[in-house]
Formats: C-alpha cells, structure tokens, sequence
C-alpha cells in the first residue's frame, strides 16, 4: 500500500472514520440533531470524496479492495440513499414518543453505512465478510431500535438469528471455496479453481466441493437478499422495525448484497460457469413468482412492501444472470430507480408515524389523499414506479432490464418477468387507490405537517423518481459507461 | 406544433386542477377551454394538407424528431400522416363531448377528474403521434393510470373490481408488447452494424426467422387486441364500460381505436409475413366479435351495456377490415374507427343524459321518451340507425367496404360477417324501440336536451352524415398511410415469405390494389386518376366501388 492508494481510498476512510466521530461525540453531546447534522455533513462529504477518487480508478488497493467504477456507482448509490434515509430519519427520531435515543440510531446508520462500503468495494471475500457483518450487526441494532415495541423487539431478534445462520452458510461456503482453490481473491478464483483436475460428472469443470461451496455462498446471499426460498423473515421484520431503519434494510443493505453478488458473479468468473447461472435463473423465477403471489393478498401495507421487495429482488436476479449481455449496466439503473422508490414509500410511512404507533394497515391510509395529498401523491408515485408505469423511474429501468435479458437469449425468464409485472401491478394499484378511499368514522387523524428534514427528503425522492422517468439518458450513458452495454 | 398539441390538454388539465381549489366551476370552464383548444389546434394541422383532392400525398404532413435516450436509441419522434389526423380530430372531438358530460355528472372533486380526462386525451394524442416504439408503448401504458383512477374514484357501483380487471388485462398485454418491441429491436441489432433505433422506418424490413417474427407479432397483436377488444380478450369491457363515469367512457372509447390503429401503423408493417399468417385467424376473431358481441348486445337490459357490447362488434368490424387488407377494407375499416367513435360517444353522452333526466338506464324502466321530449328521442333514433348501419350514414360506408374487402378474401367469413351486420339492425332497433317508443313506463315529465347537448350531438350527428354523404376526403387522407399496409401484407401473403415491404410509398397511389379488381377493372373506361377525382368528389364513392368489386 503506497501513499498514492490513501486518495483512492479517500471515500472508504471517510465512512470508516464517522461512526467512531459519532460515537466520540454522543460521549459529550447527546444530542440526536448533533448527531444527524454529523451524519449528514459526513455522508455529503464522502459523496463529495468520490470525485477525488474517481481521478485515481481504477486502482487495487492492496488485495482486499478493488476501487474502479463499479464501486465508486455502488458508493453513489449508496451513500444518497443512507443520506436520505438520514434524513428522514431525523425528524422520526425526533418526534414524541420515540424514546430519547436518537443519537444511537444514527451511530448505528453510520456504522452500517461503513460496512455497506466496505462490502461493494472488496475483492476478496474476507474484506467482504467482514463488511457484511458490520453491516449485519448494525442492523440488528437498528431494527429493533423502539424497544418499547414488542414488535421491533421481535424483528430485530427475527433477523439476528435468521442472520446469523445467513452468515454461517456464508462463511461455510467461503471456506469450501477456499479450501478448493487456496485463493479468497476474486479476480484470480476462476481459475485456481478451474486449473484443478476435474472430477467424473462435475459441471464445467468444476468439481462437486466447489460447487458445494458455491451454492452455499449462494444460500447466504439468498438470505441477505430474502431471495425465495429464503424470504421467511422479511415481511415481520419489515412490519415490526421502526420504519427509517425498515428503509435502510430494504434498499440500502439489499443494495449493497446485491452489487457485492453481481461482483463476486462478475469479477470472479463465476458467472461464466452453466451451473451457477442455471441456480441464480432458477432462484430469480422463484423469487419473483413467489413474491408477487404473497404480496396479493396482503392487507398491511409494509408486509406487501416486503413481499413486493422480495419480487423486485427476483426481477433484479434476472439482470444478474444476464450481465454478460448488459444485464450489469441493468441492475445498476434498476437500483437506482428501486432505491428510490422504496425509500420513498418508507419515508411517507415514516413522516406518518410520528407517535408510538406505527402506521401500517391499508384500511389505515384510507383518505390519507384528502389530508395529505403531497405525501399521498407521493406514496402513489412510488408504487407506481414499483410497477413500472411510464414517466417514473420504474418504466426505464424494466425496460432494460427486459433488454438485457432478452439480449441474453433467457427469452423464458423474461415472459415469467412480464407476467410478474402485470400480476404485481394488481396490488400495487389496489394500494394507490385506497390512499383516496373515503375514510372511516373515528380514524386516527394524520400528522398535520412534516418536518423540514423529511419534506426536503421526500421531494428530493419525487423529483428522483420523476426525473428519471422523464430524463433517463444521462443516467443510462454513466451505467453503460460504469458497467459496460 | 405536435408537441404543443400533446401538451395542451395536459397543462389544461393542470391548470383546471388549480382552478378547482378556487371552485368547481372554474375548473370546468379551464377543461373545456383546453378540450375546445386541443380541438381548434387539431383542426388547425389541416393546413399542412397541401390541398384537399390532391391525390399523390406521401410525405408525412408534420414531423418532429429529436434524440431523448441516445445512450439506448430511443428518440422522440412524433409524425403526422393522414391516418393520425382524422384519428387526432376525432379524439379532440370525443374528448369536449367528455369534458361536457362530466359538466353535471362529475360534482366530487372536479380538478383531480378533469386532470385525469385530459391526461387521458393527451396520452391518446401520443399514441396517435409516437413512430418511436418505446415512445408508443409508453403513451399506450401512460393511458392507463387515468383511466384506471378515472373509473376507480368516479364510476358506478362495482368500481374497484372493473378497474382493476382493466388495468390488468390491458397492462398484461401491453407487457407482453413490450417484450415483442424488445425482441424486434435486439433482432435488429443482431442482422448488422448500426445505431440502436427503436425507430418504426429503422426497425421496419428486418428479417427475421419465421418463427421469431411469429412469436414477436404475437406478443404485438396480443397487446393490441386486448385493447381493441378482439373477442378472447375483451373480458374487461363491459364492466369498464358500464362502471366509468360516462365522460370517461366516451373518451375511452377512442381509447379503444387506438389498438386498431397500433395494428395498422405498427404491427403489420413490422412483421407483415407473420402477420399474413396470422390474417385468416385474426379475420375469424373478427368476425366472431362481430356476432358475439351482437348477440350479446341484444340480450342485455341496460342502455350502456347495450353499446358495449355492440361495441365489441363494432372493432370486429374493424379488425376483420384490417386483416382483410385490401385496400377497400383498410378503408372500411378505418372509417368503420371513425363511425364508432362518433356513434358510440353519442350514445354514451344520450346515455348520460338520459340517467340525469330519469335517474335510470334500464331499458325496462325507460320508454315512450319521445313524446315528452322529442329532441332526445329524436337523437337516440339517429344514433340507434348508425349504430345499425344505416345508408347514408358512415358506419354503412365502413361496414359495406369491410364486407367487400372480406368478401374478395375469404367468402365465408365476409357472409358470417354479413349476418352479424343483421344481428347489429336487431339490436339497435330494440333499443330504440324501448327507449323512444312504446308507452312511457317512467311517468312524470322530463326536460328536452338543452341547447349545448343538443349542439353537440348535431355535431356528431353531422359527422357521421358527412362521413356517409361524402367520404372522399377521408379516404385521400388515409391512402398513402395505409397503403403501406396493404402492400405489407398483400406482399408476403402472394410470395409466401418473399420480399419484404421497406415503408416504400408509392408514388401515385392508386384505387387499384385490391385483388378483385382485374387489370380491365375500370368501368366507364374512365382513366385512374379520373376515378381518384371522382371518389373525393361524389357521394356515389362506395356503390360505385361495390361496382367495382362485383363482377
């Protein structure tokens, strides 16, 4: 490691030096706006760091990261959405009845904010263990942060052990790998994988402990993913956790895995093997099928996001398997719209529970249209462009996902996405129409204003998924600059 | 000029939302306004026309290009023809119809309602416009989500569930075009070098494998058909059409043509031996929506579901034309598009009337309206005799030419089809029988049509006598474009799979391309262009083709 690595790096250490400032300054200050305005002069500042590093990519840092283009777009993306969900967290955090610990919830953000980075840009699956599990960590914390809650107690402890089994398939998997070729780097595991004698009846060279191994890491990115058949413990944690770090899990974290998968995919050759495209195919119908069909009958609102979440992981799998033919450059701008659409959906749920009830049931946002038509219109936009309707962000980004994959020749995949879309489109709808439903007698009254904060969240949201919508090209020439056509 | 056009509902339709928060009436007054400007502008593109009669018209009348995603090859393309035209006045028509019979209808939050009606006329604008493919698809998607909220917040009872049923089957199908765009376009990729278009003329000729141009055409005309309805897939009409709001209902039903004019402007130039392959079994659909929705259309007991119904005959009419594809077909067919549009938006306004006058539209509570009120019974005559296709009137023109056209293809189909015309006489002559006639069951006076209604149905009244009396100009219009449909299909059904169409326009397009007509088809032994002259000019244009076509 040369002098001439640290601005690369830059952004890295950035994140990597602001949970401890955090937690050096909630020792003297325990102030939760203190702590917010750090995090998000903090984040603004390492999204400022990634031009300065952008002059020095590509560069490998020792051999753990690797700062080229992709991680400098998966830091983009991730950083404004932590950033938003920032802000949105502020004035939740704030408002009565959500305990007087604040300053926690954003060292814990910050934390895992730093492993997210720390995931997409390694190149080595140790850098990316580690960053998983910091990430992972954090989120136990901040999921069941309103402890008062029985039901955040419960998602957060959901997903602590559900996690931790993640992590063990994970790192059996790993080490299987590992085993096999005596490598963890990325870049050269296809081939001291390959170089080894095939055995009788392994697929493409590869012999049944590597694959054994492959399909365990598979299981563990399954998990962090909610990819059916893993998604058991998405929809009560997303009913139970406190909505901003509902936000956080559901874009940023999945985000995060998702690009470390398409690396490890990608960089690492494994995606040139039949086997391990045929289980992410596989994986990816699945995914997509059984999300939609769950998400159909569901009344609560953040239990239909989950299911909904889980079917855009499916629609995003389909762009995986398809990277060879473009489908990287797909997933990169179908993240972008997704994250925006579903942080979003959660901040209008966060503005929206200001007390100690969370809001959550459909027939609870009935009339929502009528006391709060910005916030409503808002909602709707975002289910909207979760379906993919033209002039949201949604449109475009199936629009080259399909691309991608029909590119791919995966013509089966993509007539199973089509048809998820349509089905998805029933619950979607029958959500954005119950916002202007009539409300019943005696509902519980909307809070009548939002902060500063989460208004300036929310509109810079809107104004994503709309611009996207209308004025896709220059996003699509950066992704297709970043990922290759 | 184009773009202006597609803005000015829209922005209307905001400024009309504005207005509502000052009051409802305000708000009606800014939508009819933008509707009679969206109108007024649409009528103002004749002026590009370089004179009415002249026949070798080839040339777009108004185009506008400019690239919008270069990084994918989509641009924003809009281009004005004859076909688009008359389609565009219609609409514009249709859409001051809607805005006036939501007038009394709408009183719950008129601002969203007029928002949504003429976002709703722009989209239809779009699609009419858009050679673009992703620039179609997303107009053709973007119609949706008005009519969706539309008939979600404002319809009758048993809204929710024929919302959703719309919007289902028609986004099912629109998916599914989606992917066939793709397929074509990557096809196209495939053959050769070249930047990525998803341009009609670029994507136009490319060849394709048989069966990957069958799949592709398919995954179109699916899209399309639900839209139009074809028979199979009409399962969301008559709820949509009986729980919206009957302005929206008017508008949609230009909604409708918009899938008879995605077959025509798109689907069959693009994969025209795919598309002659599947002509017998689109003109069997066809011809099965015309009896099916008559016979329906006889047996139900409301006014609305009534026109519905014939509604779906109506568009077999138009889809048996199209897959027909001879000239005097694509002709019959298109006018048939027109003649629906005016006919059943005059009925859905009658209907709409009629409900605020006797708070019903059973047709067993309603009767002997005549007496009390002639100007309403009177209209709902004219309308119910072109609904059945009265001579004189345009829906005779369009049904006669796609029966001739039917006729020199496919004898068989073209004799169904004229048995369904007769189913089409049943009904609409039992509909006026128990609305205007017969004793009055109802009781009680009730107003005639006020000044403006009965303005407007003259207006639609006298659109479709012009179009019956004298249908020249319209067939001048729609030559060039049409043509090109013709020769797409006639040329791969005559070769089996032979050279392809290009787009290539004929220089001097002539009334010579259907196969009926022999090389001495001429009667009179007038010269071609003398013929041409004489169809813009004399009302005689559609007996004397059935001249034509009959020896």
């Amino acid at each position: 490691m040369s002098h001439a690595d640290l601005p690369a790096l830059l952004p890295l250490l950035l994140v990597a030096a602001l949970p401890v400032l955090a937690l050096l300054l909630s020792a003297f200050l325990r102030s939760t706006s203190a702590l917010a305005a750090l995090a998000l002069v903090g984040l603004a500042a390492s999204s400022g760091s990634l031009l300065i590093a952008h002059r020095y990519a590509p560069r490998a840092v020792s051999r753990l990261l690797l700062i080229d283009g992709f991680s400098l777009y998966a830091l983009a993306l991730l950083f404004s959405g932590a950033f938003l969900v920032a802000l949105l967290a502020r004035d939740y955090l704030l408002s009565p009845g959500k305990g007087q610990r604040g300053d926690r919830f954003y060292v814990l953000l910050l934390f895992a904010v730093a492993g997210m980075a720390l995931t997409v840009a390694s190149n080595h699956l140790l850098a990316f263990f580690l960053g998983l599990e910091t990430l992972t960590v954090s989120l136990y914390g901040l999921l069941g942060f309103t402890l008062e809650r029985r039901a955040a107690l419960e998602a957060g402890l959901k997903y602590l052990v559900l996690g931790a089994v993640a992590s063990a398939f994970l790192l059996f998997g790993i080490a299987l790998l590992y085993a096999r070729g005596g490598t963890l780097e990325l870049t050269g595991m296809r081939a001291a994988l390959c170089s080894l004698p095939a055995a009788p009846g392994g697929a493409a060279g590869l012999d049944p402990v590597t694959l054994l191994g492959l399909a365990l890491v598979l299981v563990g990115f399954g998990f962090k993913l909610a990819a059916v058949p893993f998604h058991m413990w998405s929809p009560d944690v997303y009913q139970g956790a406190p909505a901003p770090a509902t936000a956080l899990l559901s874009s940023g974290s999945k985000a995060a895995v998702l690009l470390a998968l398409l690396r490890f995919v990608s960089v690492s050759g494994m995606g040139t093997c039949g086997a391990v495209l045929l289980l992410l195919a596989v994986l990816s119908a699945l995914t997509m099928t059984i999300g939609n069909l769950l998400a159909l009958g569901e009344q609560s609102l953040r239990r239909m996001l989950a299911y909904s979440s889980v079917a855009q992981m499916g629609y995003l799998l389909l762009g995986l398997v398809a990277w060879g033919a473009g489908g990287a450059a797909a997933v990169g701008f179908y993240l972008a719209s997704y994250l925006a659409s579903v942080i979003a959906a959660f901040g209008v749920l966060a503005v929206l529970s200001p007390g100690r009830h969370e809001m959550d049931g459909l027939a609870e946002l009935r009339g929502l249209g009528y006391r709060r038509p910005l916030l409503a219109g808002l909602l709707a936009l975002a289910l909207l462009s979760l379906t993919g309707i033209p002039l949201t962000s949604g449109f475009f980004a199936k629009l080259y996902l399909f691309r991608a994959g029909l590119e791919a020749r995966l013509g089966w995949l993509v007539v199973l996405a089509v048809v998820n879309s349509a089905a998805s489109a029933y619950y979607y709808l029958r959500a954005a129409a119950v916002l202007w439903g009539r409300p019943p007698a005696g509902a519980p009254l909307f809070p009548a204003a939002s902060g500063a904060a989460s208004s300036t969240a929310l509109s810079l949201l809107g104004a994503a998924v709309l611009g996207l919508g209308l004025w896709p090209g220059p996003l699509f020439a950066l992704v297709q600059a970043v990922f290759g056509p | 000029m184009l773009t202006l056009l597609l803005l000015v509902p829209v922005v209307g339709g905001c400024l009309a939302w504005l207005a509502a928060c000052r009051s409802g009436q305000a708000a009606r007054g800014v939508a009819l306004a933008a509707s009679l400007l969206a109108l007024a502008l649409s009528l103002a593109l004749w002026s590009r026309w370089p004179a009415i009669g002249q026949p070798s018209l080839t040339a777009p009348l108004l185009e506008q290009q400019r690239p919008w995603i270069p990084a994918l090859g989509i641009s924003y393309h809009l281009l004005l023809d004859g076909l688009s035209l008359l389609l565009l006045n219609t609409t514009a028509l249709l859409a001051v119809v809607a805005v006036l019979a939501a007038w009394r209808e709408v009183s719950e939050r008129p601002g969203a309602f007029f928002f949504l009606l003429l976002l709703l006329e722009s989209s239809i604008f779009g699609v009419f416009l858009a050679v673009d493919l992703v620039l179609f698809y997303l107009f053709f998607e973007l119609m949706l989500v008005p009519t969706f909220f539309l008939i979600r917040f404002w319809g009758y009872a048993g809204r929710a569930a024929a919302a959703l049923k719309f919007f289902l089957y028609t986004f099912a199908g629109g998916l599914l075009m989606l992917a066939s765009i793709l397929g074509l376009h990557l096809a196209r990729q495939g053959t050769g070098p070249g930047p990525a278009s998803f341009d009609l003329a670029a994507l136009a000729g490319t060849p394709l494998p048989p069966e990957l141009g069958f799949l592709l055409m398919l995954g179109f005309f699916l899209g399309l058909a639900v839209k139009l309805p074809a028979v199979p897939l009409h399962g969301w009409l008559p709820d949509a059409d009986t729980r919206a709001p009957l302005a929206a209902t008017i508008l949609a039903v230009a909604m409708l043509e918009t899938g008879a004019y995605g077959l025509l402007r798109f689907a069959i130039p693009l994969y025209p031996e795919a598309s002659a392959m599947l002509a017998p079994a689109a003109m069997a659909l066809g011809v099965a929506g015309i009896l099916y929705g008559g016979l329906l259309a006889f047996s139900q007991p409301n006014l609305r579901r009534v026109v519905a119904y014939g509604s779906i005959g109506h568009t077999g009419f138009v889809l048996l034309g199209i897959y027909a594809g001879t000239e005097l077909a694509l002709l019959g067919a298109l006018v048939a598009m027109v003649a629906h549009m005016l006919t059943a938006g005059g009925l859905f306004f009658l209907a709409e009337t009629v409900r605020r006058r006797c708070g019903t539209m059973e047709l067993a509570e309603l009767g002997g309206l005549w007496g009390p009120a002639p100007g309403l019974g009177g209209f709902t005559l004219f309308f119910g005799l072109a609904l059945m296709g009265l001579p004189g009137l345009a829906t005779f023109v369009g049904e006669i030419l796609v029966l001739l056209g039917a006729f020199s293809v496919d004898p068989l189909l073209g004799g169904l089809a004229a048995a369904g015309s007769i189913v089409s006489v049943i009904y609409a002559l039992r509909l006026v029988q128990a609305m205007v006639l017969g004793p009055d069951r109802r009781g009680g006076r009730i107003d005639d049509l006020g000044r403006v209604e009965a303005g407007l149905l003259g207006l639609l009244a006298l659109g479709l006598l012009a179009l019956g009396l004298h249908p020249g100009p319209v067939f001048q219009a729609a030559r060039a474009p049409l043509a090109v449909v013709e020769q797409s299909l006639r040329a791969s059904a005559g070769s089996g799979g032979g050279p392809q169409s290009d787009l290539h326009l004929p220089s001097h397009p002539e009334l010579t391309g259907f196969p009926a007509h022999g090389p001495g088809r001429l009667p009179g032994g007038g010269t071609e262009k003398d013929m041409d002259m004489e169809g813009a000019a004399g009302p005689g244009f559609p007996l004397r083709a059935a001249r034509g076509g009959s020896p």
